[in-house]
């Protein structure tokens, strides 16, 4: 989130190098809203290790009491679906309802089913 | 200076009753019935120094904005900022009871002999290092002294620094972080954490000077006195030091620095701040937006 290439004054009295290279690595975020909830996936930062990556995910992303749990996740440890890859991937279950468990009755008394 | 759309922000709007909710000790805390507490002229002018101490740092780590190593530490150190200006809310509004003045009034109008901060948090911000050094003294200072004032005799005292000391956690927490790694990162981050430790030094034993006010203060349970907060904090400092492979300056580059900050007396320093702080309420007085 640093201006490649771009040096200021303030940036080298900072000691901080603004070259790509030198940035920060990139960590996914999970917040977990309350207890019960799971964590959600609610952003990304950059951060020189895990332990500030935490830190800055707080003050990034929990400041107006949004979250009770933050997980960090270094983002090249994620490993994604191709988004080429879509229709093979995801468009199969069209057209076969019976993967879907709607034909049962519910039992009394059972809640959020 | 035109007040905005009222959703111009979405859901963000700050109105004179919302900015009255976040002061600590009002509202639900004082309790049932009670009217807002007015200051003791004594207590008054003890809660103006608090408070001058967290608004002058508060506009010093302003600065950083855009200019810290990473955008999410622009973001680190403006999210400390506004918890001390949240303090210096709270104190300067109580200070002001006592002489009818508001925080606003005592904040943006007051000229640098009647600001009573310690030299400690006027200092120039230096580079990142030393920014983080003086964030280091300055918050284990804060975490003794919070966690003493919230068992202050004074209700409004009391709250503030009951409210402060979890968030003055977290600035200590983030300032052992970076001293950590500056002084074990590079040989060139090593050498700036110590220029840093060595530039901010000189000003920590004023925060420990007891002075007749704060005694007498003291006495009563209202404030706490100055001295009794020095072993902690020190300890609290060496703690992070150990870790870290510090000292404290010693021989050449050790002095103290004289401080006079409670008494009106400040370095140069302090001037140009007040200049930016207060020029845009003093050319247009009244203005909102």
């Amino acid at each position: 989130m640093s201006t490649p290439g771009a040096s200021t004054g303030a940036a080298d009295q900072a000691g901080a190098s603004t070259g790509a290279a030198d940035q920060w690595p990139l960590w996914e975020v999970f917040v977990r809203a309350g207890r019960g909830l799971s964590h959600v996936h609610v952003g990304s930062l950059h951060a020189p290790d895990a332990e500030l990556a935490v830190r800055n995910a707080r003050d990034l992303y929990t400041r107006r009491g949004e979250g009770v749990s933050i997980w960090v996740v270094p983002a090249d440890a994620v490993t994604t679906s191709d988004p080429d890859a879509k229709g093979a991937f995801f468009e199969s279950p069209a057209g076969k309802n019976y993967r879907h468990a709607v034909y049962y009755t519910k039992s009394e008394g059972v809640k959020h089913l | 200076m035109t007040r905005p759309t009222p959703d111009a922000h979405g859901e963000v709007s700050v109105d004179r009753l919302a900015l009255a909710e976040e002061l600590a000790g009002t509202g639900s805390a004082s309790g049932p019935g009670e009217g807002a507490r007015i200051a003791p002229p004594e207590t008054a002018e003890y809660a103006l120094r608090l408070g001058d101490d967290a608004l002058v740092l508060a506009q010093r780590l302003g600065d950083w904005i855009t200019r810290a190593p990473e955008l999410e530490e622009d973001v680190a150190l403006g999210n400390i900022a506004l918890d001390l200006i949240g303090h210096a809310r709270s104190l300067l509004h109580y200070a002001g009871s006592a002489t009818g003045r508001s925080e606003d009034e005592l904040a943006y109008w007051r000229d640098e002999p009647e600001w009573r901060n310690a030299w400690l948090f006027e200092q120039p911000n230096g580079d990142f290092a030393c920014t983080i050094a003086r964030q280091l003294l300055a918050s284990c200072y804060w975490f003794e002294l919070n966690t003493a004032l919230s068992a202050s005799t004074d209700p409004i005292l009391a709250a503030v620094g009951a409210k402060a000391v979890k968030e003055v956690d977290y600035h200590r927490d983030h300032a052992a972080q970076w001293t950590l790694r500056l002084a074990g990162g590079t040989e060139e981050s090593r050498r700036r954490m110590i220029q840093g430790v060595a530039d901010v030094w000189p000003y920590l034993d004023e925060l420990f000077e007891d002075d007749e006010l704060v005694t007498r203060l003291a006495a009563d349970g209202v404030a706490v006195l100055p001295s009794s907060l020095r072993a902690g904090t020190e300890a609290a400092i060496a703690q992070v030091f150990a870790e870290a492979e510090l000292e404290p300056p010693a021989g050449r580059t050790a002095f103290t620095a004289s401080g006079g900050g409670r008494r009106g007396k400040h370095t140069e320093h302090l001037g140009p701040l007040l200049a930016e702080l207060q020029v845009l309420a003093r050319q247009h007085p009244g203005a909102s937006w």
